[in-house]
């Protein structure tokens, strides 16, 4: 009898049965850059991927593989591959799929440093990527050509809270043979699933909630195996591989035709690979990815209605407030909560602000999300601080406009904090 | 297309099982070509299991150094497992030989599902796999696919063997 196994229980067995030689009961941390062959025909047959095993750690690992799998079976996913960065997993799957005069339609509220990956560094290799304002369906199917190989979107946009209607944009992109990629970093499996609602690829920053304690970075790309890639928009997935003695990603592996790709081609060549102990780490942080998300919603829809209620507070973007114009896609993609990452206004623009970030004695003031710790930052006098407040507005970025990644700690200690803080801006700004 | 049709096949948990019974299996439909699925198979199951495996191709004489026999009833064994890459209009006619030459196993590889072909096979006492590459199914059971990094959906707390 083949039992479909809870979410829990998969965070904390799934890809890890106890170690065949030791019968270790925690994943063994297999530090190795390399692994023997059993003689020269092994070496030739696994080189050819005739048979599965490991070569090399830059294209496989089986530390690394206990969180592939695990990863893929909380995403309910076909499998994955994990890389160094939520960066690199995002250049090594559009380096899989887009080439020069390729394109990519993308929603225009993308992660900073996405916007650049593709704006500027793919668009420098030949890759046009057009990019959509609040990633509408309609739009992103008048935006598709005959060139696009991918759509791609944010779950939750940050810092605008935007909610991609997932199901819509996976019509869009069937509909004209594209596969759609969504990037679900800021949800987790555990809040959403996103191939559940049809997309095809879903990329994590595993270095957020997954691992969840501010300490490992790392990345995935899980796929369905649902998208016929044989439909003729995607040679280089039906052409033949010189380097791999003819054979043909989609003819040969079918299903497992795309992770085959980006494991044995795009990871062999660009080499962003998730070091075994990075991949220990995060393992360990996904075991309890289930406890710690609920409390980290709970946290983090208790913070938001404070502020939304605190006149200090001139505005909260948090797709869980009935007010967002995202609130109904919350409800229906993240029924437990659109995750604790959001934006507000703090009351006196941007020197509000930086007084704001100035005051905190309980949140972090850095550049991350999704750790343990409540994090906070002020674009507005950091990583946009170069921008006029027409500018900053412009992007979407009001001068008065601060991050939080709302944390584990009691609830109480972290309203205190923003209290005390927002008391000392607005005094300041006054 | 499985899901649609009524017919329920084995569970994962009976795929092993067959797996691990079985000692000799026939690829009928092998190709000699590197370029075919059916030869990516038989690389796989060459090197990375310890089956007894023959090829039966009318048309070829010799896949990966070995030889190939006319048809199932010209093995110098009966076939535990017969893996099938043939044309769908071919299933009938091919559960007739595997049923003469008295395999178990009736095995047919991606995209060949045929409800009425399984039903008469189980009727006759085989045992019937549609729609599944046997690489990938030994895989999923034997550290292959999970080294790849897939979902093999095997939850377990005893040591792997």
């Amino acid at each position: 009898m083949d039992r479909p196994w809870g979410f829990r229980t998969r965070a904390i067995h799934a890809g890890a049965v106890p170690d065949a030689a030791t019968g270790a009961r925690a994943v063994p941390i297999y530090q190795s850059t390399s692994f023997v062959f059993e003689d020269t025909e092994d070496a030739a047959s696994l080189f050819a991927l005739q048979k599965y095993g490991t070569i090399y750690s830059r294209i496989s690992n089986p530390t690394v593989a206990a969180l592939e799998e695990r990863l893929a079976s909380l995403d309910s996913g076909l499998g994955a591959v994990c890389t160094a960065s939520g960066q690199a997993a995002e250049f090594l799957t559009f380096a899989c799929l887009a080439g020069a005069g390729d394109q990519i339609v993308a929603g225009a509220g993308l992660y900073g440093g996405t916007i650049t990956q593709l704006d500027v560094t793919l668009r420098r290799f030949g890759v046009d990527t057009v990019f959509v304002p609040g990633a509408e369906p309609s739009a992103v199917a008048a935006a598709i050509t005959e060139q696009t190989k991918l759509v791609f979107a944010e779950l939750i946009a940050n810092p605008s809270g935007e909610i991609a209607d997932i199901a819509a944009l996976a019509e869009v992109a069937h509909s004209a043979g594209v596969p759609l990629a969504i990037d679900a970093t800021l949800a987790t499996p555990f809040l959403c699933r996103p191939i559940e609602h049809g997309a095809d690829i879903v990329i994590h920053s595993a270095t957020k909630f997954l691992g969840g304690h501010g300490t490992t970075l790392g990345g995935v790309v899980v796929e369905a195996g649902r998208f016929d890639w044989g439909n003729g928009r995607f040679p280089l997935m039906t052409a033949p591989i010189p380097s791999y003695g003819g054979l043909t990603w989609w003819g040969n592996f079918q299903e497992f035709g795309f992770l085959t790709k980006l494991r044995a081609e795009q990871l062999r060549d660009i080499g962003p690979s998730l070091s075994p102990m990075a991949a220990f780490l995060l393992l360990q942080g996904v075991e309890t990815l289930p406890l710690r998300m609920a409390a980290h919603v709970t946290n983090a829809r208790a913070v938001a209605e404070w502020l939304a209620a605190d006149p200090r507070v001139s505005y909260v973007r948090w797709a869980g407030l009935p007010d967002h114009p995202h609130h109904d896609r919350a409800r229906r993609y993240l029924p437990l909560g659109p995750g604790a990452v959001f934006s507000f206004g703090v009351r006196g623009g941007r020197a509000a602000g930086r007084k704001f970030i100035e005051s905190v004695h309980l949140c972090s003031h850095l550049a991350n999300v999704g750790d343990a710790r409540t994090l906070v930052i002020h674009p507005g006098s950091t990583t946009h601080q170069q921008l006029s407040d027409t500018q900053l507005r412009e992007c979407g970025v009001p001068p008065d406009l601060v991050r939080i990644s709302v944390g584990l700690e009691d609830l109480e200690d972290i309203l205190w904090d923003l209290d005390l803080a927002l008391t000392s801006a607005v005094k300041d700004a006054r | 297309m499985s899901e649609q049709s009524g017919w329920t096949g084995p569970s994962s948990q009976q795929r092993l099982a067959i797996l691990r019974r079985t000692r000799t299996v026939a690829m009928l439909g092998a190709s000699p070509n590197p370029a075919r699925a059916s030869n990516f198979v038989a690389t796989y199951l060459l090197a990375s299991t310890n089956y007894d495996v023959y090829f039966v191709n009318p048309n070829a004489t010799e896949i990966l150094n070995r030889p190939v026999y006319g048809s199932l009833a010209e093995l110098p064994v009966v076939p535990d497992l017969v893996d099938v890459f043939r044309r769908p209009s071919d299933l009938p006619q091919v559960l007739d030989e595997v049923l003469a030459v008295g395999a178990s196993t009736l095995w047919l590889q991606f995209g060949l599902f045929d409800v009425e072909v399984a039903e008469k096979a189980e009727a006759a006492g085989l045992v019937v796999v549609m729609d599944r590459c046997l690489k990938i199914e030994h895989a999923r059971f034997h550290g292959g696919l999970h080294l790849a990094g897939f979902n093999t959906g095997v939850i377990s707390s005893r040591r792997a063997r």
